[in-house]
């Protein structure tokens, strides 16, 4: 793991200016923010540890806990809300078993919500990974999971 | 080489392909394309082209805005106007290519128009149609019609013209174009941008810098992603222009992670802007040198608002501060800086290529040129559209949204986002401009425009507004992270049939008191949600307060019914239903058990419509 950091990092200049870009590089190669990690990058750029964490916390996209194998982003966006998206959420939670931004026991999804995806016009929507999947009915969201929608 | 020998070439290009032997075959890959399945139709049209053995051009063009007709498809055959096909599936695609290709049958049930010279019989002319007759396509010209990751497309449509006259013009000529333009901020808060500009090119304080807007945070609206995933030149010219008036020589795009395909296509267009030597030293010899940043959201709306989005870029947590100074005069490390939306900045290339009064042609008195919106929601033709300002809400969501879905009620349309308000029907005749908007008790805010239908609760929509705003509060307002969070309890309270007398008037108080007290965007506006549906649905509040929710939406208010004499005990409620809470015997009538029963409402869906047994009741 160190050197997959090291890596990151030393392609960055010690700019305070990259803490952002270098927490999303990171994050993008573990998935998550390990402590250790961020430890790193504080090192790194010669920037308080608190600091660095209060960044990271600062911000919805930063997780601290290793994700599932695939991620379930549902829309929370007007448009899909007026078409019912708080019943796609719903279904999802029951079918999965588990709340927004918990992941299940086998690690297989992680589930999130996120605002708009731009698929308004498709909603209600959601997005495991990077498919998109439109028009959604609790039933369609059903049929999704008996199938094991995730990477295609 | 010269900006003269890249237009040569680009439009050499254009014309070959204008004037191809070959059919060109364009597919709307944008992301909403996609999310309708637009790669498997590219996929299809291959396949097809292969097996018959017969040559055309495939092209992936961004989305022209018809999103409701998602995949789109056009076909122009050499000698022919180009046919633009919607819903198109693989087999479709397949169809289209067996029929259209190869025995010139334009299959024109499928079309919805044709673009350009010529007619086809049985086909309207796409531009003449109901959905695109009154709009007024200036920023989105070339959406869905030019490659967006091919710098010459751009250039031959007359792209990078506005740059190079901007580059013989003096600052101050630049900048009393676009006041003669009228041109004001996209963003939301309507702000003329040439007096931004001015503010920052008098502003003391060396380097400068100019950044572009690219968070769209708003729920619902998606404007400014699909035109940096379909032209994303038309911004980068603007930004250019930006940092030249201004005196900057960096330039920063701060652009929502949640958008990589848009984020793609920045870096390409980057890439090739400085192959063409249109970024980087000496820009086509004329001395300008400018360099251009790409950065990468990280998920906090309030990043959206101008001193939030600096300090973001700085590396630090994405909190507002107090205004002034403005960035104008301090903003990024303390240096003059001017922050443009997406839009504004390609209306600014628009204004530099064509002048402006070519721009002020359309709009009304104090709000000039036109505009993009998301229209979605509860209307028939979703997509993203341009109108002139001053256009009545009526005429976009009738005229070019085609009216209500499943012809049910209108009961409102929502302006601003989570910063916006909710309009009723008696204000249908009013116009979109940012005075009337505002006068109203909503704003122009960046483009979100969601029709909402008789099936949609009003306190159910303020109470998602204010718990998206309060979630996404930095925290640093006490009126603002408390007063929010008080309204979402009482609003909640009210949504579960626990609300009391007097709670609409409470409601407005504290909306009052974090107006006031909010210093940012996001607070001061966070209640006009709130306040604009009390306003004009307040017989709506009342009917929660006593325990009934007309739309049928808040789960705590109503209650799912089998209609003994209409059901035929055919068991698919029963098997769909994910709690068990159905009972009842083949061909017996089935009942549902209310204290099990979550309100999915999935019996409902499933019921067969010619049963139509289960009915969803509100009230007692
Ligand atoms: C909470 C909040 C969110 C905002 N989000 C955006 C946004 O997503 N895009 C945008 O261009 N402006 C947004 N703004 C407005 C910006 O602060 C700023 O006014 C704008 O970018 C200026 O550009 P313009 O003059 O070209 O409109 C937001 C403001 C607030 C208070
Ligand atoms: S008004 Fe809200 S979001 Fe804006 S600075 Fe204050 S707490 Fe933060
Ligand atoms: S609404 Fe959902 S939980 Fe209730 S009876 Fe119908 S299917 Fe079952
Ligand atoms: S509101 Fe869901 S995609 Fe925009």
């Amino acid at each position: 793991m160190h050197d997959r950091i090291d890596a990151i990092l030393s392609s960055y200049g010690r700019d305070r200016a990259n803490l952002i870009p270098i927490l999303q590089s990171v994050q993008a190669e573990l998935g998550y923010l390990s402590e250790e990690a961020m430890l790193r990058i504080a090192d790194y750029l010669g920037v308080p540890e608190s600091q660095v964490y209060g960044v990271a916390s600062f911000y919805a996209q930063f997780r601290f806990t290793p994700t599932g194998r695939n991620r379930i982003m549902v829309c929370r966006g007007t448009a899909c809300h007026v078409r019912g998206a708080p019943r796609i959420l719903d279904e999802i939670q029951q079918v999965l078993n588990i709340r927004e931004g918990e992941t299940t026991s086998d690690m297989e999804y992680t589930l999130e919500t996120v605002a708009c995806i731009g698929c308004c016009a498709l909603s209600p929507c959601m997005m495991i990974n990077r498919e998109v999947y439109a028009k959604l009915t609790p039933t369609k969201v059903r049929e999704v999971f008996s199938k094991g929608g995730q990477e295609q | 080489m010269t900006f003269e020998g890249l237009q040569r070439r680009a439009r050499d290009e254009w014309q070959a392909l204008s004037e191809s032997a070959v059919p060109l075959i364009q597919v709307g890959t944008a992301t909403c394309g996609r999310s309708a399945g637009a790669s498997a139709v590219v996929d299809a049209l291959r396949e097809a082209l292969q097996r018959e053995a017969t040559p055309a051009l495939i092209m992936e063009v961004g989305c022209i805005g018809l999103c409701f007709a998602e995949p789109l498809v056009t076909i122009r055959k050499p000698g022919r106007p180009a046919v633009c096909y919607g819903h198109v599936n693989p087999e479709r695609a397949t169809q289209l290519v067996s029929e259209y290709l190869l025995r010139d049958n334009p299959l024109a049930d499928w079309a919805l128009g044709t673009v350009g010279e010529g007619r086809i019989e049985g086909i309207p002319e796409l531009f003449e149609t109901p959905v695109l007759r009154p709009q007024v396509r200036r920023i989105l010209r070339n959406c869905g019609f030019i490659d967006p990751t091919n710098i010459l497309h751009y250039v031959a449509r007359g792209g990078y013209t506005g740059l190079v006259r901007a580059l013989g013009m003096a600052r101050g000529q630049i900048i009393d174009e676009i006041r003669r333009a009228g041109l004001r901020g996209r963003g939301g808060a309507g702000f003329p941008t040439w007096r931004k500009w001015q503010f920052c090119l008098e502003a003391p304080g060396e380097p400068k810098y100019v950044v572009c807007n690219a968070d769209e945070g708003d729920p619902g609206a998606f404007m400014n992603r699909s035109l940096l995933e379909s032209d994303p030149h038309s911004v980068l010219e603007g930004l250019l222009i930006d940092g030249y008036t201004v005196g900057a020589r960096e330039g920063y795009i701060y652009c929502r992670a949640e958008y990589p395909l848009a984020l793609e296509r920045l870096h390409n267009a980057l890439a090739q802007m400085r192959e063409q030597g249109l970024v980087g030293e000496n820009i086509l010899g004329s001395g300008f040198s400018f360099d251009i940043h790409i950065k990468e959201g990280a998920g906090a709306f309030v990043c959206g608002e101008e001193t939030a989005l600096l300090a973001s870029i700085e590396g630090r947590r994405g909190m507002p501060r107090p205004r002034p100074p403005f960035p104008a005069t301090s903003g990024l490390w303390g240096k003059p800086t001017v922050i443009n939306n997406v839009e504004t900045l390609a209306s600014v290339s628009l204004i530099l290529q064509k002048g402006a009064e070519w721009f002020a042609e359309y709009g009304s008195e104090k709000s000039k040129g036109t505009k993009t919106f998301a229209l979605v929601g509860k209307v028939k033709r979703a997509g993203l559209i341009e109108v002139p300002l001053g256009i009545t809400l009526r005429d976009i969501v009738y005229g070019i949204g085609g009216g209500i879905l499943g012809d049910k009620r209108f009961k409102a349309v929502q302006t601003g986002g989570p910063s916006g308000g909710c309009l009723p029907e008696a204000l249908l005749d009013s116009p979109v401009d940012y005075e009337s908007l505002t006068t109203a008790g909503s704003i122009m805010g960046s483009g979100g425009m969601v029709v909402m239908d008789e099936d949609t609760c009003m306190v159910d929509v303020a109470r998602y507004f204010l718990d998206f705003t309060q979630k996404e509060s930095c925290g640093e307002c006490v009126p603002c992270r408390l007063g929010t969070k008080q309204m979402m309890d009482i609003l909640t309270d009210i949504t579960e049939g626990k609300g009391r007398e007097g709670d609409v008037e409470l409601l407005q108080e504290v909306a009052l008191a974090v107006k006031k007290g909010s210093l940012c965007g996001l607070g001061q506006t966070a209640p006009n949600p709130v306040l604009t549906t009390i306003r004009y649905f307040r017989d709506e509040y009342e009917a929660h307060e006593q325990g009934r929710c007309p739309s049928k939406v808040c789960k705590a208010l109503i209650r799912y019914r089998i209609v003994a004499d209409k059901c035929k005990g055919c068991q698919i409620c029963l098997r769909a239903c994910p709690v068990g809470a159905i009972s009842g015997e083949r061909r017996q009538v089935h009942t549902i058990d209310v204290g099990k029963c979550i309100r999915c409402g999935v019996c409902l869906e499933v019921c067969p419509a010619r049963f139509g047994a289960v009915e969803c009741v509100t009230g007692q």
